[in-house]
């Protein structure tokens, strides 16, 4: 008799757990699947009175955004689009790149050397965060219109070192604190140098974590928006900047934008699906350690 | 260890540092002149930067549009880390639960997360769009969700919400992932009641990741920018008019960088100082958790 109650109880809490997670998911996923319909509907059906469920799917927004076909309407195609993802290939993929050289080494240092002022240093890279960037993109506005920087990649990357820097320091640091020091004493009893033991020993440990944590800061710096706002212009802006371009006074393409959105994070759906495991300590800056 | 050779590994650990401390030096010093260019009158354009003190901080004690905004930031702040820390908990302890297709769910849930938050910004203006289709599923007729001064604030906290959320569900469900079995196996043989454990186990157990989460959330939205701009631009009125974006249109717009700047590291401390709140209550529940 008690099991039988037990055995209903068990399964209207299964039943109640599964409900709850349907609502969650339904939260989080409805507006993504939302605007992926609009982005297969003609303008003609996005701005129906009553919202359109049923309708004739259609690639004309895509084709609009990606070659530039002028779509149904006879509103004037987007072709630049591609650019500014071009744009924001360029200069995140650059400012990952320079991250990992400089901050990679620097990571491992903050976890192994004796260096004075150890925690300020670490600190200082964490502190980035607490600041307003409108803050700190006044002054670097200021010296990149002197110094020519204004609108150039290569402005652009060093920027973005505001966003990718800390966070590969810091959660590099983290990983190379996990590998035990006993392994690093053998190969110096060994003979090896100490850049020889952080390029040959320590750096092949910590590669899953390497790898996750430049996914990661690429992701950060894909999505970042005010750097590019203030400091491009038209040559340079990334796709987030860009994407603002679909709203004028006249109109918004709609249909366009949702498009584009849609390019625009596939690449980060897919991968953010494979570094799940990672993705705890790199949000948390290694606050957390899952 | 001979001189010469101690003097080799500590500059050998100096060169490891080497060129993160340039590019550091390199984002330092614009971090040193906004503190200087905040005692100066300084306009985009104009001719010649002079010192003038504390004056634009006088200034903006005087100017109530500053206080509104401040006060509007300090608000939303801390209505997102309610709404956002009352859902996120439910979800990690809803995630928590060991049934089939889970781990699907824990993967799906960060989608909203990984994406720029202003296309996510974007995505929710065509939802909220007077003939968009949250007006269809709550039965209004062309009802402006981001352009009434009542709704609008509250709008943009539910863009936020539905960005942020899972970033609060990823922090906690490490967490409950993370805890001890032991103590769960004791209370089950006394009989406790599901929320007698919740309280008395879970919670003070899971503190120092609520207070993780709440000290990210809590930068985060006290610097809320992208969101606003994409969607609202600080109206109508000034009804969404918050720290980060009132700094922009004067300093980008109305180029007077010196009064912005100085907007801009008042809310630096006040960033700091509610930040040192949650990193003092991390550190003393961790050590307490710990403890147990």
């Amino acid at each position: 008799m008690s099991s039988r109650r037990e055995l209903l109880g068990s399964v209207t809490r299964k039943a109640l757990i599964y409900a709850g997670l349907a609502v969650m998911l339904a939260l989080a996923l409805a507006p993504i699947v939302w605007i992926f319909l609009i982005s297969l509907k003609t303008d003609k059906d996005i701005i129906a009175s009553v919202p359109r469920i049923v309708f004739t799917p259609t690639l004309e927004n895509y084709k609009a955004i990606l070659i530039g076909v002028k779509s149904a309407g006879g509103e004037t195609a987007r072709p630049e689009f591609v650019h500014y993802f071009l744009n924001s290939l360029i200069i995140t993929s650059g400012a990952v790149l320079v991250s990992l050289l400089a901050g990679v080494p620097a990571a491992y240092a903050l976890a192994r050397f004796k260096i004075k002022l150890k925690e300020n240093i670490a600190f200082t890279f964490l502190s980035f965060r607490f600041a307003p960037e409108i803050a700190v993109i006044i002054p670097i506005f200021v010296i990149y219109r002197s110094l020519g920087l204004y609108n150039t990649y290569v402005g652009m990357i060093l920027v973005y070192q505001l966003v990718t820097l800390p966070l590969i320091i810091w959660l590099m640091r983290g990983y190379f604190e996990d590998i035990p020091e006993s392994i690093e004493q053998a190969a110096r009893l060994d003979g090896y140098s100490r850049f020889a033991i952080f390029r040959k020993i320590c750096l092949p440990l910590v590669k899953p974590g390497l790898a996750s944590t430049a996914i990661l800061a690429f992701i950060f710096a894909w999505n970042n928006f005010i750097f590019g706002l203030v400091l491009g212009a038209k040559e340079t802006f990334p796709v987030t900047v860009g994407m603002l371009g679909f709203i004028s006074y006249e109109s918004v393409l709609w249909g366009q934008m949702a498009a584009a959105s849609m390019v625009t994070i596939l690449p980060e759906i897919v991968i953010a699906l494979f570094i799940q495991k990672y993705l705890v300590r790199g949000l948390s800056f290694g606050a957390v350690r899952g | 260890m001979p001189i010469k050779n101690r003097f080799l590994a500590r500059a050998e650990a100096y060169l490891f540092i080497l060129p993160a401390a340039l590019l550091t030096v390199g984002i330092l010093y614009p971090f040193l002149l906004s503190v200087y260019y905040s005692l100066t009158d300084y306009r985009l354009g104009g001719a010649s930067v002079g010192f003038v003190g504390i004056k634009n901080y006088l200034d903006l004690c005087r100017d109530a549009s500053f206080w509104k905004a401040l006060e509007l930031t300090v608000g939303y702040t801390a209505a997102a880390l309610v709404v956002q820390i009352g859902l996120g908990l439910s979800g990690a302890l809803l995630l928590n639960n060991d049934v089939k297709g889970v781990q699907a769910a824990r993967s799906l849930i960060i989608l909203p997360l990984m994406m720029p938050p202003v296309i996510a910004a974007l995505m929710w203006k065509i939802i909220m769009a007077p003939n968009g289709i949250l007006n269809a599923l709550a039965g209004l007729k062309a009802f402006s969700w981001l352009g009434t001064t009542g709704s609008a604030l509250p709008s943009i906290l539910i863009i936020d919400s539905w960005i942020y959320t899972p970033f609060v569900i990823v922090i906690l469900l490490a967490g409950l992932r993370s805890l001890p079995q032991e103590p769960y196996e004791a209370a089950r043989l006394d009989g406790g009641s599901a929320w007698f454990i919740f309280r008395k186990l879970t919670l003070p157990m899971l503190k120092p990741f609520i207070f993780v989460a709440a000290l990210f959330r809590t930068i985060d939205s006290l610097k809320t920018f992208d969101i606003v701009y994409a969607t609202t631009k600080g109206g109508p009125g000034s009804s969404t008019m918050l720290l980060q974006v009132k700094a922009y249109f004067a300093s980008f717009r109305h180029y007077n960088m010196g009064s912005a700047l100085a907007m801009m590291l008042v809310l630096w401390a006040v960033v700091y100082a509610m930040s040192q709140i949650f990193v003092k209550l991390w550190m003393k529940s961790s050590k307490s958790a710990m403890g147990r």
